[in-house]
């Protein structure tokens, strides 16, 4: 009886050391998006380089899409940058831009010094659809489906990791799906 | 001088002031942005972040208030976006229970183990006589 009682304060350190163990594995910057399995939110939106076109759900919806929020601001997009650029180069899939809260010039110039994968970037100049997505930070990006159904949200840079074994096959069954 | 003016700086709240609202609706966009969590600083209300998300969710509210929007309204148009995460006091589901529930349990638990403690302490025996004669004349010399 003795002996057990001298092992609570271990087990009790063991327990802590187990929850704070589990704790660094989680991640609190990413916020899981209620968005996933519902459709994706309408938006009309300036293409980028070409204004007086619109860029809408509908065109978006035509395949399996990537809807990628960037901007030239973003430190991290250019990480993710060279995956899109081999996506594209791939035509595994094809990538819409959101061109979150940027200045029209320096997005044009951030695409023509790093490449342009996106088939058009819509301008998202105030941010309201952006915050329809529930964006809150870039990179982001959202699988949308035929359906116009989200069906995944990667937030932060896209890593190869992620693309390998979470989007790629996705994105494969969506494709076979319809 | 400057006192004064330090002290009317730390009384002010930090107040957004939004044009186009009457006074009413200035304190429902009072009480509401203070309700709505920044989710770039985690730990701040979009009433005092100044991250850019926070301005553009300010503006958002704004809009919705205008609109005539209630204040149910416009959290559950956020939180549709967001999440739960973006509202401080979250609703009470089985994903929030240990929120709610857990520091109550926490408490109680404590509470158990002193009085279990407590009780099991043996009657504590009356103090040995002291020998205040002796006592004394060890504090005197």
């Amino acid at each position: 009886m003795f002996g057990l009682k001298r092992l609570v304060p271990l087990a009790i350190v063991l327990a802590l050391i187990a929850v704070f163990g589990v704790g660094l594995t989680l991640k609190p910057g990413e916020i899981p998006s209620p968005l996933i399995g519902k459709p994706a939110p309408a938006f009309e939106l300036p293409v980028l380089g070409q204004p007086d076109q619109l860029l809408t759900l509908d065109t978006v919806t035509r395949q399996v899409s990537l809807l990628n929020v960037w901007g030239s601001w973003c430190i991290a997009c250019r990480v993710e940058h060279p995956l899109l650029m081999q996506l594209a180069a791939d035509n595994v899939v094809p990538i819409y831009g959101l061109n979150w809260k940027d200045e029209p010039t320096a997005a044009q110039r951030w695409l023509q010094r790093h490449g342009d994968p996106y088939v058009a970037s819509g301008q998202d100049l105030a941010g309201n659809v952006a915050i329809d997505y529930g964006v809150y930070g870039a990179p982001e990006t959202f699988l949308i489906d035929k359906a116009g159904i989200i069906r995944h949200k990667h937030i932060g840079p896209i890593t190869e990791d992620a693309l390998n074994n979470t989007l790629l096959p996705m994105i494969r069954d969506l494709q076979a799906a319809s | 001088m400057k006192r004064w003016l330090f002290a009317l700086l730390l009384a002010t709240p930090l107040a957004f002031a939004q044009e186009g609202l009457n006074p009413e609706q200035t304190q429902r966009f009072q009480d509401l942005i203070e309700e709505l969590r920044c989710l770039v600083c985690q730990n701040q209300s979009i009433a005092e972040s100044n991250a850019g998300l926070a301005t553009d969710l300010r503006a958002q509210v704004t809009e919705q208030i205008q609109a005539g929007k209630t204040d149910a309204e416009i959290k559950a148009y956020l939180q549709a976006r967001y999440g739960d995460f973006v509202l401080y006091n979250p609703p009470l589901t089985a994903k929030t229970i240990v929120l709610w529930v857990g520091p109550f349990v926490l408490v109680l638990g404590v509470l158990i183990a002193v009085i279990v403690q407590l009780r099991r302490r043996p009657e504590t025996e009356p103090d040995e006589q002291v020998d205040r004669a002796a006592l004394k004349k060890m504090l005197d010399e």
